[in-house]
């Protein structure tokens, strides 16, 4: 007896029918059919890297991955990368210590204390501006909250990992030290180590290998 | 021997480089000595370290004796029953007779059918000693598939056997040289297995895709259903029962180049030099022509492996009671079929 959902399954037309035919059933024509198609890919594949390697002919790719660290895709513009905080022309922060980004930030883990600017036109100055990335949800807001463009997430770096939850924790003076993207996204400064992160046991092989 | 080996060894990096090229990926790159990379055939090197330096796991309640018993059991006989594979004909240097096959055996192919049947005892022996569950029903599926398979693989090669009436292999690739039906066709056409046992061809080559139980007929792995009789393997014993998946590929490939393909065959190359139908004659020195058939043996295998790669990599895994069906009821009765209709074949050009 047939339910009517087993009816539902199978649809009027027969090309679509989850029942088989028999040259299906049979199952050889159709392994030949899909042994024709991917016998076909490997050969133009095949081609392709003979033309790439051998005949050095660089348009000619083979395959469309991406080999990551060697070579990376172009970020978007409004890719919202690690943090940086803006300089004034005199290298000290942007940052007003309004606790605005603090405030808004959803995962709270941006941590500010302010102190008085030397200079008496400007109100405060962050003393410490410690921002947590292994709490961060690159959410922006703290960007759209800045009344004074002095954070901003347009560095392009992605590659940040730390062996310890304090590795993740980036200070003021990494985050000053951050150049913006340059064109296709590429990171233009390296990624910030901070002082509290241990030393990694194949530190210059990760270095090498986070750099753009 | 030490070329079957190594022909395992390389396997898998042919299957990861095919199956990238198949699926527009580059495939593993990146094992390097100083920088050297050679397209990752590194990667063989780098597995075989791996697995070598890795622990040697033994579980607590396994059979001690078995469990370590096991993967030397699947690759012993993985690798002997490439011993009585032809390569190549008679040899003649400084007046000896050298027989380009490991084993001169008369009834070759009983051999090979025997080894490939016994790595079976490898692979139940793990799924047993391992005392664990998930190892013991991939034991049991590769005992069952390897019945199946066995059965359709020996009913196939009988077709074979009745007409070149010899289970020698060296004498079977001798007489796929010989003209097919020479009456119709002259000498044009060699008496290769293939034409004369189209259908044997496609059943043996699929049940001994069953026998290699690589993927599609994997249910004794099922990586994604139960792991298989290798569950409980680690480091260079979980390697071997990999090696040997690759060797009896080897094994299946070099078997169908005998049986099927014509063995070391070239078409219209005599034992000096080539002898066209259309009259015209290329004498070459026998040293040559030993090592034309030579390369010509190992291009056929090369290409059939090729192929194997290329099945293991388009179709997905039969589930078990399919392939079951599928042994069991398409290719045993086909094979015996096929049996019957080269008897009487045979029996009408009055061979029999």
């Amino acid at each position: 007896m047939t339910s009517p959902y087993q009816q539902s399954n199978t649809p009027a037309d027969p090309k679509h029918s989850s029942r088989l035919g028999l040259a299906q059933r049979f199952y050889l024509r159709e392994v030949l059919s899909g042994l024709t198609l991917t016998g076909a890919r490997f050969f133009a594949n095949m081609a392709r890297h003979t033309l790439h390697t051998v005949f050095r002919v660089k348009s000619a790719r083979g395959a469309v991955t991406i080999q990551y660290p060697d070579e990376r895709r172009p970020y978007s513009p409004r890719l919202r990368s690690l943090h940086r905080l803006v300089r004034r022309e005199d290298g000290s922060p942007r940052c007003v210590a309004c606790m605005m980004c603090e405030t808004v930030c959803p995962a709270h883990c941006i941590y500010i204390v302010a102190t008085e600017h030397p200079n008496p036109e400007i109100e405060k100055v962050p003393e410490r501006f410690d921002i947590d990335l292994g709490k961060c949800v690159f959410c922006g807001y703290c960007v759209e909250a800045c009344p004074e463009d002095a954070i901003r997430m347009d560095t392009g770096i992605l590659e940040f990992s730390s062996f310890s939850r304090g590795g993740m924790i980036y200070t003021k003076d990494a985050l000053l030290a951050l150049e913006p993207a340059g064109p296709n996204g590429v990171p233009t400064s390296p990624v910030p180590i901070p002082a509290d992160r241990p030393m990694p046991v194949i530190r210059p092989a990760a270095a090498s290998r986070t750099r753009a | 021997m030490f070329v079957v080996l190594n022909f395992g060894g390389l396997l898998t990096w042919v299957e990861r480089k095919q199956s990238a090229i198949m699926q527009d990926r580059l495939g593993a790159n990146r094992a390097s000595i100083f920088g050297i990379r050679i397209l990752g055939l590194l990667h063989p090197l780098a597995d075989a370290l791996k697995m070598l330096t890795k622990e040697d796991f033994l579980p607590a309640r396994a059979d001690r004796l078995l469990f370590k018993l096991a993967p030397f059991v699947s690759v012993f006989f993985a690798l002997g029953a490439f011993a009585s594979i032809p390569f190549g004909n008679t040899l003649t240097i400084f007046g000896r007779e050298i027989q380009l096959q490991a084993v001169t055996l008369n009834v070759g192919i009983l051999y090979v059918l025997a080894m490939l049947s016994l790595g079976v005892y490898g692979l139940m022996m793990a799924g047993w000693a391992s005392a664990n569950n998930y190892a013991l029903l991939g034991g049991q599926r590769a005992a069952a598939l390897m019945i199946s398979a066995e059965l359709a693989i020996g009913a196939s090669i009988m077709g074979v056997v009745m007409v070149y009436g010899s289970l020698n292999m060296q004498d079977i690739a001798r007489a796929q040289g010989l003209p097919l039906l020479p009456q119709f066709f002259g000498s044009w056409i060699p008496a290769w297995g293939i034409l004369t046992q189209p259908l044997a061809f496609v059943l043996f080559l699929t049940a001994g895709i069953a026998a290699t139980k690589r993927i599609p007929f994997d249910m004794p792995e099922g990586e994604s259903e139960i792991i298989g009789y290798f569950v409980e393997y680690s480091g260079m014993k979980f390697g071997m029962f990999a090696m040997a998946d690759f060797l009896e590929t080897v094994v299946i490939a070099g078997m169908t180049t005998a049986l099927f393909l014509g063995g070391w065959q070239i078409p219209y190359l005599g034992s000096a030099g080539f002898a066209f139908p259309w009259g015209m004659e290329v004498p070459l020195p026998p040293l040559l022509v030993t090592g034309l058939q030579v390369v010509a043996f190992l291009t056929k295998v090369v290409v059939l492996i090729w192929l194997l790669m290329l099945i293991r990599w388009t179709l997905p895994r039969f589930r078990y009671d399919q392939a079951m069906r599928l042994g069991w009821l398409g290719l045993f009765p086909l094979a015996i079929l096929n049996i019957v209709i080269t008897g009487l074949v045979l029996l009408m050009l009055g061979k029999a």
